[in-house]
């Protein structure tokens, strides 16, 4: 599979968070102003990139010659919690204000199951370690993409507030927006099959 | 049963409805609906791995130091899933090829480390095993409905039961991407008008 090929297929045929699902927390939780979402997108994106890298390293060098494949969910998932820590520690001291932001997220980015789930899904279609980190970069566009989108829409959504039915405040209407906009993308549906 | 046990039981199910009410474990919620056998699939999975990791976090809460407690609980769910991933591959291969990656994805559920770090950490084995069988249930429950409004109206099937005779049209929408989003959107308003009618 062609490098340009892995990015249009990730960030817009098979969105990881509009048609996959992976990523769903953040996408309503952090979507409310297209900054915040944009500081949260960065941010899984530097995340997903090196956390690609270091467990296609470790998976390949180290769980491969010892035959221990089957832990990759617990390696995976500690690689990607020192990252996410050292992430955080380095955004503390280079931005506060997004660091401010972002908040009580930066740390719910281990438990942000598209890092996990693009480092397990890279390892499973046996991608080289540049298709991987490439992989890694596509899917953390995608998800940007998204949840910028998604923020666009609720903070023109949040203007008109009052003009909402009490039955789908809050939640609900989150959730018919974000069919919307899943929807939209079902029309990239085939490209590259 | 005590009033707390009981308290601590259904306070899962209904009051505080993982899916419904506190919106977590969002993933799998929307991405194995599509019918109800996966959906049961999941939620019983899921349901496996709360009850055990609430039942080992309540064990040994008070070995791990406060400082490294989220890492530590991370680790022991993770291993947690990796059996149940295992066994799930060898006793129910179909169902192990249907739900995929959400398997592993287990791990970074919100309900499991939530509970883990709002309940099992702070309270004993009995009334921890109770808040995961909550917990677990609602879980179950809300995917089950999930699935089965997903299935019937885009599948026109129950169970992999043709429901529709010939000549009858699912709306496919539902068992799309999409309708993953309308299905909960629906619920969800539902669930929010019987709670203010009682």
């Amino acid at each position: 599979m062609s490098i340009a090929m892995i990015f249009v297929t990730a960030i817009l045929v098979n969105n990881i968070v509009l048609s996959q699902f992976l990523g769903i927390c953040p996408f309503l939780g952090v979507s409310k102003k297209i900054s915040t979402a944009f500081g949260m997108g960065l941010a899984v994106m530097f995340v997903m990139t090196l956390s690609t890298a270091a467990t296609y390293l470790i998976y390949h060098n180290l769980l491969v010659p010892y035959g221990l494949e089957f832990m990759n969910t617990v390696v995976f998932i500690l690689v990607i919690a020192a990252l996410v820590q050292m992430v955080e520690i380095v955004l503390k001291k280079t931005s506060p204000a997004l660091y401010q932001a972002l908040g009580i997220y930066l740390p719910l980015i281990t438990t942000n199951c598209t890092v996990l789930g693009v480092a397990i899904l890279a390892v499973q279609k046996g991608f080289s370690l540049s298709l991987s980190v490439c992989f890694g970069l596509a899917n953390a566009a995608g998800f940007t993409l998204a949840i910028v989108l998604m923020a666009g829409l609720r903070e023109r959504l949040a203007q008109n507030a009052d003009a909402l039915p009490t039955a789908v405040r809050g939640a609900p209407i989150v959730l018919i927006t974000a069919a919307l906009l899943s929807m939209a993308f079902m029309g990239f549906a085939g490209i590259g099959n | 049963m005590s009033n707390t046990s009981f308290s601590n039981l259904t306070r899962g199910i209904v009051r505080e409805n993982p899916v419904f009410v506190m919106m977590l474990g969002m993933c799998p919620t929307l991405g194995v609906t599509t019918s109800l056998e996966n959906a049961l699939g999941m939620g019983l999975a899921t349901a496996f791995t709360l009850l055990v990791s609430n039942a080992v976090i309540s064990l040994v809460k008070s070995l791990i130091p406060a400082m490294v407690r989220i890492p530590c609980y991370i680790v022991l769910i993770a291993s947690i899933v990796t059996v149940i991933d295992m066994m799930m591959a060898a006793r129910l291969p179909a169902l192990h090829e249907t739900l995929g990656i959400y398997i592993p994805l287990i791990v970074v559920n919100c309900i499991i480390l939530g509970r883990a770090e709002a309940f099992a950490a702070k309270n004993n084995l009995f009334q921890s095993l109770l808040d995961a069988l909550g917990m677990g249930i609602g879980f179950t429950l809300a995917l089950c409905l999930l699935g089965s409004v997903r299935e019937i109206i885009g599948a026109g099937s129950i169970f992999g039961y043709p429901l529709l005779g010939d000549g009858g049209y699912p709306v496919l929408l539902f068992v799309m991407p999409p309708g993953a989003f309308l299905a909960l959107a629906g619920l969800i308003m539902l669930f929010n008008r019987l709670r203010r009618v009682r």
